[in-house]
Formats: structure tokens, C-alpha cells, sequence
């Protein structure tokens, strides 16, 4: 057999090989086009549609239109970052400090960290309603201790809502980090200090860039998580923190179409996307994602 | 659902096999103090005596029988809603006429009763305080609620614009019977939020719900709202520290419309007649302070003379308060709400 033939072979058999996992991921592909890209288009199209039925850019002109609607979408990419700020300023330390725990005092903490995530979102954010309001139980429990005397405004308003969002998106970030983390071989910092780094330098320069594909893979799913955030703003930013998940529903009630509603949903879309692609071009998402660290 | 559940099982075991089996209504209505007061003064006797079986639901308002109709699948044959959203809805096709040989309206309060809606208890959208701030020196005009040096302390206020102008304009010192006149033009209804931008730094909460503003006054989160007055007589009997006023209050009223396309139609018209009769209507008082619609229920000795001095229809109240205007709401409502969105987002 000459070697053109062996190539041919060879190459027949990976494309063989290629299609055979096409095959296998068809399930999954037909699965995201039947309850992903269909939806999305039909979205894109009815935002399209006017009042009236036909054509009609009407739903876009009215958001140029209307100041609130700017002020709505800026609210929810504030809403997304803050969130997104505190969660790694909260849960980085905090996987740092399980990841160094023996093994059962580490799952121990885990659960602590999940339980709440198995709790109903609506209690959660009801629970620190009745914690934050002017009489609930740190009002109360701080004006006691002397710690200030008149109840202070921390729930209707965004402080609220951030401590409400950021304690339910926290095991998002933790656990990808508390990954990262657990499988970085501790030695390496041996190695570091070895070779003369301080305990400073050695994890800022070998530990911390080797969290970072965890870091950013937490970060992300906050982020976009919480653009579409309904429940928590509603119930603890007191009718003044306006997301865009909340205007799509009082648009929905307020005017006869659906249109109005799908375009702030492809706005929200397009917006989203278009932050993900200026990051990809300073962060390498897909070296990111895929959790390597080569 | 689980009182969806009890209730079909009751309503079951009340009616008498020979007319129960087929005939089933569905309701939807807003939960809440509201639906329960409903419930047990209209749906469940109403539902034993005509062995209609009633399966009850909560529901978003007519935005929820929009998409029913709008798509075809309509399977509320009852829905409970506000005058002004029913006007809008059946303006926009999605009501079905009702029969009015059938429903008994001959002594009904005559504006209380349109093509597609018949009203079913009559409110106030008054402005609430609490009683502990203010002790008995509370609010006695909405030109008080919105004077945070008279009155110092916290606010909530309506999230939607619905309730929420005629107010504002009385407070700017509008007569009530010029309200919806000055509110008539685009340059109006924003004189009337202005009014509210200027309160907006003492207003801490927009409610959304009766159940929300309710709340705030039992928990004491605000010192005065505007709201529904059944919800605070509710909140009173629960211990909260609430009080309120019908002057300058809005005298409203909830009606009961039929989903365009609704699967039992005749059903529902049957017993929408049922639930209109003096005879459960002068019942819904002793759960929830609304009045009712039909005159004839004060005349059933159930409401006795103290009941009636405190519900929103009672003559004097009712002499007390501005009506609310349907016509202005189906002709301004989708602009105001707009402006009044800008003014919720600055």
C-alpha cells in the first residue's frame, strides 16, 4: 500500500469518525435549535411587529424615544457588575479559605455554602426583607447595641437588592473557584517560595493567574444570571430599582402587543452579547472556559 | 391549588348530583385577603346552591386574558378585575358581551355595571396612615399626604400610574370635580406627576400589590401610603397600627367579565347572575370592607347600620369621594403609565 493511499484511508477514517460524533451530539444540537435559536428568531421577529399587526420599528423608536428605557438598561448592566464585584470580593476569599481546610471540614463548608442555594429564591429574598426592613432584625439587633440610633434605609432600595442578589448568586462563582482552586498542585507554591517569592509574590504570581479561568468562569455566569434578574429587585429594590425583566412585564400588561416586549428582550440580547465579545477580545474566553491551564 | 382542590371537593359533595356533573366554571381573581373575602361570601354558597362546580385561580389581570384570547387557548370562563382594565379590555375585543336578561341588574347602582363587565363590590383608593406616628392628627386631604413638613415621615405610593394622578392634583389644589379635566391633555397629567416627583425623595417604596402595601403599614415600614381600604381594615384586624380616610378618596369598583371565547360561556353567564343577587353580596362586607354593588343587598338585613357607615358605598362615604373616571383611563392610561415610568426610572 503507497502512502497517498494510506493518507486517503486515514483521512476517510476521521471524517468517519467526525460524523459519527455528529451523530451522537445530534440529540443535543436539535435540542438547543428546537428551545434556543427558534425561540430567539421568533423574538427577533415579533419585535418587528407594531401595534397595527404589520412592519414596524415602533417598539425601538419608542426606547429611543422614552429616556427610562436607557436608564432601565443602565440599571440592569449596573445591577450585573456590582453583583458580579461583590461576588468576587466575598467568594474569592472565602474558596480560598475552604480550599485550604482539611478535606471533611472543607464539605462541611460547602454545604453551608450550597444549602441556601437549595432554598426557594422567593423565600430568600423575603427572609431579607423581613431582616433589613426599618423594624426587622438588624434594625433592631444595631439600634440595641448602640451600633446607630435610627433605623437606617437598607432594604427598598439597591443596597437591598445587591444583598439580596449577591447572596443567591454567590455559589455561582464560588463553586467554579473553589474547582479552580482544588486542583492547582500546592506544591507549585513550595516551589515558588523555594525559589526565594514571599508568600505575597508566590500567590499573586503563581497561585492567583492559576484561579483565574475559575475566576472568570464564575464571574460570567453572575453576570449574565443576574441581567435577568425579576424577583429580588422587585420585591427588595421598593418599586425604585427598575430592571429590564421588570419593564418587559409591565410593557407586556401595558400595551396590546407583544412587540414591545420582544424588542427589549433583543435589545437586552444584542447588549449582552456585544459585552461578551469586547471581553473575548481582552480575555481569551475559550482558553478561559475550557478551565486549561496550558 | 390546594384550595382550588378543597374547594372543588366541597362544592362536589354540596351539589345535588341530578344538576352537578357537567357544569363547571373556572375564576380567576387576585388572591390575597381579596379572593378569600370573595370566596366565602360569592363562589363557594353560589357554587352549593347552583351545583355549578368553581374552580378558582389567581391571575396577572387582563394582560393574562390578552395572551388567552390572542392565542386561542382561553380557559378562564370568570375574571375578577379593576373597571378601568376591564373598559380597556373589552374596548379592545377581549370580553364577551354579557346578558343582562339573565344577570339581574334592575337594582344595581347604574354606573356600576357596563356591556361587558358587571361590577361585583365597590372600593376606595384612599390614603392610609399610621396611627402611631400620627396618633389621631393624621392626614385629612391629599394636599396633607403630600406635605412632609406638616406631616413628616416616610411615603409608598403606586407603582403604576392607575390611582395615582387624581391624587397628585387634588394635593396641587385642583377641586376633585376638576380632576379629569385638568388631566385631559398630555400637559395635565404631567402636572400631576411633577407633583409626585417632588414627593418622590420622601416616597421609600412603590407598592404593586394590595397585599404589599398592606404589609408596609403592619410592619410599620412607611408612616403613610395611598392603597385599597379593604387591605387596611384587613391589616387592622391583624393588629397594625393603620388608619384611614375617605375624603378625596376614588371610589372604584371590581367587575366580573367573561374571556372572549371562555369554554363554559352560558355556564358563567348563569352564575355570574347567581353571584349578583343581594342575597351573597350583602355577605362580602363581613370579610373584606367593600360594598356592594347591587342596592338591594342593603336592604337584606345582613349589613348592619355600623357595617354600612364604613364601606366605601355607603351614600355618605361615597359623598366623600371622587369617582373614577372610565372613559379617562381608556383614553389616557397607556401615555400616563408611559410618563409616569420616565418618572419612576429618573
Amino acid at each position: 500500500m503507497d502512502a497517498a493511499a494510506n493518507r486517503a484511508g486515514l483521512r476517510f477514517d476521521d471524517r468517519l469518525e467526525r460524523l459519527k460524533l455528529f451523530g451522537l451530539a445530534s440529540p443535543a444540537i436539535l435540542l438547543i435549535l428546537a428551545i434556543l435559536v427558534i425561540p430567539v428568531g421568533w423574538l427577533f421577529h415579533v419585535s418587528f411587529i407594531g401595534a397595527d399587526g404589520n412592519f414596524s420599528l415602533e417598539n425601538y423608536e419608542r426606547m429611543l424615544a422614552r429616556k427610562s428605557y436607557a436608564r432601565i438598561f443602565r440599571t440592569t448592566f449596573e445591577v450585573g457588575f456590582l453583583t458580579t464585584g461583590l461576588c468576587v470580593l466575598i467568594g474569592y476569599p472565602l474558596a480560598y479559605f475552604i480550599s485550604g481546610l482539611p478535606g471533611r471540614l472543607a464539605n462541611l463548608c460547602l454545604i453551608t455554602v450550597l444549602l441556601p442555594f437549595w432554598t426557594s429564591l422567593l423565600v430568600r429574598t423575603y427572609a431579607w426583607l423581613v431582616l433589613l426592613q426599618k423594624r426587622g432584625l438588624v434594625n433592631d439587633w444595631a439600634i440595641s447595641l448602640g451600633l446607630w440610633d435610627e433605623p437606617i434605609k437598607i432594604v427598598h432600595n439597591m443596597t437591598g437588592n445587591l444583598i439580596g442578589m449577591v447572596h443567591i448568586m454567590l455559589p455561582f462563582l464560588i463553586l467554579p473557584v473553589y474547582g479552580a482552586m482544588r486542583s492547582i498542585d500546592r506544591d507549585y507554591m513550595k516551589a515558588a517560595a523555594n525559589l526565594g517569592a514571599g508568600p505575597n509574590r508566590a500567590f499573586w504570581t503563581v497561585f492567583f493567574p492559576l484561579t483565574l479561568p475559575g475566576l472568570f468562569a464564575g464571574s460570567l455566569m453572575v453576570f449574565i444570571l443576574c441581567l435577568g434578574f425579576f424577583v429580588t429587585p422587585a420585591v427588595l429594590g421598593g418599586g425604585k430599582v427598575i430592571m429590564v425583566s421588570m419593564k418587559i412585564v409591565s410593557n407586556i400588561e401595558l400595551f396590546v402587543n407583544w412587540g414591545a416586549a420582544s424588542a427589549l428582550g433583543v435589545v437586552l440580547l444584542v447588549l449582552t452579547m456585544l459585552i461578551l465579545w469586547i471581553a473575548s477580545r481582552f480575555l481569551n474566553l475559550e482558553r478561559i472556559t475550557a478551565g486549561g491551564g496550558n | 391549588m390546594r384550595t382550588t382542590a378543597i374547594l372543588a371537593i366541597t362544592t362536589a359533595l354540596a351539589a345535588t348530583p341530578a344538576t352537578a356533573m357537567n357544569k363547571s366554571v373556572t375564576i380567576a381573581s387576585w388572591g390575597g385577603s381579596y379572593q378569600e373575602a370573595q370566596s366565602k361570601a360569592l363562589f363557594e354558597p353560589a357554587a352549593a346552591a347552583t351545583g355549578i362546580e368553581v374552580k378558582q385561580e389567581t391571575y396577572g389581570g387582563m394582560s393574562d386574558v390578552r395572551l388567552q384570547v390572542s392565542s386561542r387557548r382561553v380557559t378562564l370562563d370568570i375574571v375578577a378585575s379593576g373597571s378601568g382594565s376591564a373598559a380597556r379590555a373589552a374596548a379592545e375585543g377581549l370580553l364577551e358581551p354579557l346578558d343582562y336578561d339573565i344577570i339581574d341588574v334592575s337594582t344595581f347602582y347604574p354606573t356600576l355595571y357596563t356591556e361587558h363587565c358587571v361590577g361585583g363590590d365597590v372600593f376606595s383608593t384612599v390614603y392610609a396612615w399610621n396611627t402611631d406616628t400620627y396618633g389621631n392628627n393624621g392626614p385629612r386631604s391629599w394636599a396633607d399626604f403630600f406635605d412632609v413638613e406638616k406631616f413628616p415621615g416616610s411615603r409608598a405610593y403606586r407603582g403604576k400610574v392607575a390611582g395615582a394622578l387624581e391624587g397628585a392634583l387634588m394635593a396641587d389644589g385642583v377641586a376633585p370635580e376638576n380632576v379629569y379635566r385638568v388631566l385631559d391633555s398630555e400637559a395635565g397629567i404631567e402636572r400631576a406627576i411633577d407633583k409626585i416627583r417632588e414627593l418622590k425623595p420622601h416616597i421609600a417604596v412603590f407598592w404593586t400589590s394590595g397585599a404589599q402595601h398592606a404589609q408596609l403599614m403592619k410592619d410599620g415600614e412607611v408612616d403613610m401610603t395611598s392603597g385599597w381600604n379593604g387591605r387596611f381594615d384587613n391589616a387592622k384586624k391583624d393588629g397594625g397600627r393603620v388608619a384611614y380616610s375617605f375624603d378625596q378618596a376614588l371610589l372604584d369598583y371590581d367587575c366580573f367579565a367573561i374571556p372572549k371565547g371562555a369554554p363554559n360561556k352560558d355556564v358563567a353567564m348563569e352564575f355570574l347572575a347567581e353571584i349578583s343577587k343581594p342575597r351573597y353580596q350583602d355577605d362580602l362586607p363581613k370579610y373584606i370592607t367593600y360594598g356592594p354593588t347591587n342596592k338591594a343587598a342593603y336592604e337584606t338585613g345582613v349589613i348592619t347600620a355600623a357595617q354600612a357607615a364604613g364601606l366605601p358605598s355607603s351614600p355618605e362615604n361615597a359623598a366623600r369621594q371622587l369617582p373614577v373616571s372610565l372613559e379617562w383611563y381608556a383614553k389616557w392610561e397607556t401615555i400616563a403609565d408611559e410618563l409616569y415610568q420616565e418618572m419612576l426610572t429618573e
